[in-house]
């Protein structure tokens, strides 16, 4: 696996010297230099008709500093060396006249020195070498699998593809080339219902991957046939499916769907910057605040997850960060216990967590927006010879089996939430019964994890995630993979969202 | 890669390469500055300059126009020395896609009279004068012992548009907006204001700072309240989060194919059909492209064609749109193609909207609205609203930085946080007062939509279904 040719191309080393010479020269502390190529496509596909195709490609570069303690940022999309180092000037311009609002002089961590590095996200087919004919077909006929069927009035297809090439310097000597590719894909069924206008759709729930265009010409990975196959029925099951009858049940949680309350109500919990307050006007705070390290009980005692940017095919995995970090995996919730956080070389200075460490947690989006703190795969862990989804479901008398993730919200510091999902089956005796529809999942972060009784085997865990996690202003948005098994919650609040309407 | 072209330059030849039926090309040169700070202190900012072609290729089908097929490509840092790679590519992507949907004929030409002015940039002076204030907001802010924590932006954004039918139209848009969150020293107490300006001639951040220092006075004695209906005050910029979210889910083709909450029974459209029900007040929700200080693209500039807008469509003059007229369903955002098939008036959507409770906007204001409040509850903002039903388009979130306590006409604390469940339509239809429309900025969906006026909205029965601990 190696770099896409035409980023090697670039005058990588002559941007990073123009740049890097400006800004010691003009006395900075730190200095970093980002060139960047994000190249994007979409495919949407309206049954089976070509929606829209998109394709962009953003390159650019930009120079980040500290200058007096201060940060300066500056970016620009002309990739010369007169420009990197006119970049690096407006860097400590921009420094220059924040210094004043800054109270709090900027310093970063130490890393060891990596020198010169490259790497690359493992993928068999890269998608940007599929031609358009080719993967416009694919979706075609899998939408028109679909419409074939009864009930299914209509019929969506989308498809998603990035690659990223990255090349970053600093004045400490970093020189870091990398390259990840990722994709997404999915099909939406709808259905209506001429007599009383009701429609419900259902969604595909294969995850998006940092995998190419293997990931959807073959079952291996996630089992298209089988999903496509279920799909027309199970959407026919839910119109006719009766309205779930609020109140309190057990819940077995798929992991489809659960991944997102794991991103929501752990991953973004356990972002240092926000318990700290760099997000409080915007993305918001934390419960889980630093006093509370080492002994908050996020949950109960099967609970344990760790925060990674290693995992093979996972959305979050790199090589090294945007501030020169070797990437790494550790605990973030130790047998139901608060023990760790997502940090960023400042924060991780600051507050000497880690043993002084930053784990490898800030990147941007792009070469004109600077790097923030975000998510690493915040996972949770299966139990070593845990128990199938089956004999989760056998352990519940009343309760719900939920499927693949909806619609979603959580306050501000990560305590209320609210989930939907794709489709949800009546457990009754330990046994499925039919879909109930209408159905939402409200609770407290702590007591929701406080009521996981079980989690499942490594049989039942699969990486899910989104391409679409937002933070920060200006916004950024960024990839990043869950692992989750299947897992039993005793006690949850179930709403009637048609009730909740009030109709 | 040389110095870059101009984005005239960029347009014309990349016009002159293109070989494809028709072409449009849109060239976006856009300036940003932005300054964000937290407890207190600066914590990032920075300037960015960009520029974007993207060419949308057109190729007929067999029978012409109506059977094309559209490719669009978009990069950024193109120069004229790899405008063709680009031009082919888009070529290629529309030869690729096959026959579209929304195929129609492009847009026939008109030049704007600014078309060879150079894009206009703004840069990190702009804050010039607001940086200073805020170092005294801040000031103020620490001798109260409490913390700032906010964000500044501005953009200057020049598209250039041409096309190979003879369009050529160039488009400014400042978008600029400050937010500013105060909090007491101990985080218990928090209160936000949203401020939405095109130049930031127009902050005052001491006098925002001073608003919001009287908000956390207010939020000195708490009230627990549990969940429940409450008769409440939704503030302007509580409005534009929900309204802006019923007009991104107002696309004519959705609503033709039974699939949205403006879908009828049976087949069709609820044009027509009353949204206003038994509320007193009839709303009209408008839209303008010339609307004073809410000034936006008087044209169609699509990057992708989807439910909403077609890539053929670039190009097409938007006038003044409503939505609802009067309390009745008028038009829903429509392409040329959609707006055809449906037998409906050709609206698409246009880039602000606006909500008024009676003639020209009239209505009582905020403070007034307060005063005529015995008993109830008075929002400040709303916060990560999801759709959780698009067929009652049931929306879920929070509320955030101050449910107030109104009593006998005053504000006599603060009540805790909750989750809502409601939808933005069924709420139009129990409109117990509307306020003045105001311009406001939408703290959910402002960095995407910026430009809104709004009234405030007495609800006699707002649905608080679960209390957040959030503060």
């Amino acid at each position: 696996m190696t770099v896409d040719e035409s980023f090697l191309a670039l005058p990588l080393a002559e941007l990073a010297e123009a740049a890097l010479t400006r800004a010691r020269d003009l006395g900075a502390e730190h200095a970093d230099l980002r060139v960047e190529t994000v190249r994007s496509q979409s495919i949407n596909l309206r049954d089976g008709h070509v929606d829209g195709v998109v394709d962009a490609s953003d390159a650019g570069l930009s120079v980040r500093v500290v200058h007096d303690g201060t940060w300066g940022f500056a970016a620009g999309v002309v990739l010369t060396a007169d420009n990197a180092a006119r970049l690096a000037e407006q860097a400590v311009e921009v420094a220059r006249v924040s210094q004043p609002v800054n109270a709090e002089p900027v310093v970063l961590a130490p890393e060891p020195l990596h020198g010169e590095q490259v790497w690359v996200s493992r993928f068999e087919i890269n998608p940007f070498d599929v031609p358009d004919t080719e993967k416009i077909a694919h979706f075609q006929a899998w939408s028109e699998r679909l419409l074939r069927h009864q009930g299914v009035a209509h019929v969506d297809a989308d498809f998603q593809a990035v690659q990223e090439c990255k090349y970053f310097a600093d004045l400490a000597g970093n020189r870091l080339t990398q390259q990840r590719i990722r994709s997404e894909g999915g099909l939406t069924a709808v259905t209506v219902d001429e007599q009383t206008g009701a429609f419900e759709t259902m969604r595909t729930i294969a995850p998006p991957v940092g995998r190419g265009w293997e990931f959807f010409t073959s079952n291996a990975v996630f089992d298209w046939d089988a999903e496509l196959d279920a799909l027309p029925g199970l959407l026919r099951a839910k119109l006719a499916a009766p309205s779930v009858e609020p109140g309190e049940y057990d819940l077995v949680i798929d992991p489809s769907n659960l991944w997102l309350t794991i991103h929501e109500s752990i991953g973004h919990a356990t972002e240092l910057d926000r318990a700290l307050g760099y997000e409080a006007a915007y993305a918001g705070t934390s419960f889980a605040t630093l006093d509370k390290l080492g002994t908050l009980k996020y949950g109960s005692a099967v609970m344990n997850v760790t925060g990674d940017r290693v995992v093979e095919h996972g959305l979050g995995t790199v090589g090294f960060d945007d501030e020169g970090v070797q990437t790494q995996r550790w605990d973030i919730v130790k047998d139901g216990t608060l023990v760790g956080y997502q940090l960023d070389r400042r924060i991780a200075q600051l507050k000497g967590l880690n043993g002084g460490r930053s784990n490898g947690c800030a990147f941007a989006d792009s070469a004109s927006h600077v790097p923030i703190q975000r998510m690493a795969n915040v996972s949770l862990q299966p139990a070593a010879d845990g128990p199938s989804t089956a004999e989760l479901i056998s352990r519940v008398r009343r309760g719900l089996y939920i499927v693949g993730d909806k619609s979603w919200s959580i306050d501000m510091q990560r305590y209320n939430f609210q989930f939907t999902g794709q489709r949800a089956f009546l457990i009754e005796d330990g046994e499925l019964k039919g879909q109930v529809k209408d159905f939402a999942y409200q609770a407290t972060t702590t007591d929701f994890w406080g009521a996981m009784e079980a989690v499942g085997g490594p049989q039942t865990y699969v990486l899910g995630g989104s391409f679409q996690c937002g933070k920060g202003q200006p916004g950024q948005v960024a990839p990043v993979s869950h692992g989750a098994p299947s897992a039993l919650f005793r006690g949850i609040r179930i709403l009637n969202t048609v009730q909740e309407a009030g109709q | 890669m040389s110095a870059q072209p101009t984005p005239q330059q960029l347009v014309e030849k990349a016009l002159e390469l293109s070989r494809a039926d028709g072409a449009v090309v849109i060239v976006d040169a856009e300036t940003d500055a932005n300054l964000r700070w937290a407890n207190n202190t600066l914590t990032t900012n920075g300037v960015s300059t960009g520029q974007t072609v993207t060419v949308i290729s057109v190729k007929n089908g067999a029978t012409g126009a109506a059977k094309a097929g559209a490719g669009v490509v978009g990069r950024s840092g193109v120069g004229l020395d790899t405008l063709e790679d680009l031009v082919r590519a888009s070529e290629q992507a529309a030869a690729d896609a096959g026959p579209a949907d929304d195929a129609n004929e492009l847009i026939a030409g008109r030049v704007a009279a600014d078309w060879d002015a150079a894009p206009e940039q703004t840069g990190i002076s702009v804050f010039g004068t607001f940086a200073p204030a805020l170092g005294e907001a801040i000031e103020a802010a620490r001798a109260e012992g409490s913390l700032l924590f906010g964000y500044a932006e501005h953009t200057l954004s020049t598209q250039y548009l041409g096309s190979s039918t003879g369009l050529r139209l160039r488009h400014v848009q400042p978008t600029g907006s400050v937010q500013l969150n105060a909090k007491s020293g101990d985080r218990s107490r928090s209160a936000w204001a949203g401020v939405p300006t095109a130049d930031f001639s127009d902050v005052d951040i001491v006098a925002v700072g001073r608003d919001l220092a009287r908000r956390l006075d207010w939020a000195k004695r708490r009230i627990d309240l549990p969940a429940g209906r409450y008769p409440t005050i939704l503030p302007p910029t509580a409005v534009a989060d929900l309204m802006i979210y019923a007009y991104w889910s107002s696309s004519l083709r959705d609503a033709k194919d039974g699939r949205s909450v403006f879908s009828k029974t049976g087949g069709g459209v609820k044009f027509g059909e009353s949204v206003s029900g038994a509320s007193p007040v009839k709303v009209t929700l408008r839209s303008d492209p010339a609307e004073p200080g809410l000034e936006c693209a008087p044209y169609v500039e699509a990057y992708n064609s989807d439910a909403f807008q077609s890539v053929f469509d670039n190009g097409l003059e938007l006038g003044p749109t409503d939505w609802i007229r009067d309390g009745v369903l008028t038009s829903l955002a429509a392409t040329r193609r959609t707006a055809a098939a449906a037998g409906a008036p050709l609206t698409p959507p246009v880039d602000n909207l606006i909500l008024e409770g009676a003639a020209g906007g009239a209505g009582p204001s905020l403070a007034d609205l307060v005063a005529g409040t015995d008993d109830g509850l008075l929002l400040t903002c709303l916060w990560y609203i999801r759709e959780v039903d698009p067929q009652t388009l049931l929306l879920t979130g929070l509320t955030r930085d101050g449910v107030y306590k109104v009593e006998g006409g005053e504000v006599v604390g603060e009540v805790n946080n909750f989750r809502f469940n409601e939808s933005p339509v069924a709420l139009l239809s129990r409109i117990a007062e509307a306020g003045e429309t105001v311009r406001t900025y939408s703290r959910e969906w402002g960095d995407n939509f910026n430009r809104t006026a709004m009234p405030a909205l007495r609800i006699p029965d707002f649905n608080m279904s679960s209390v957040s601990q959030a503060s």
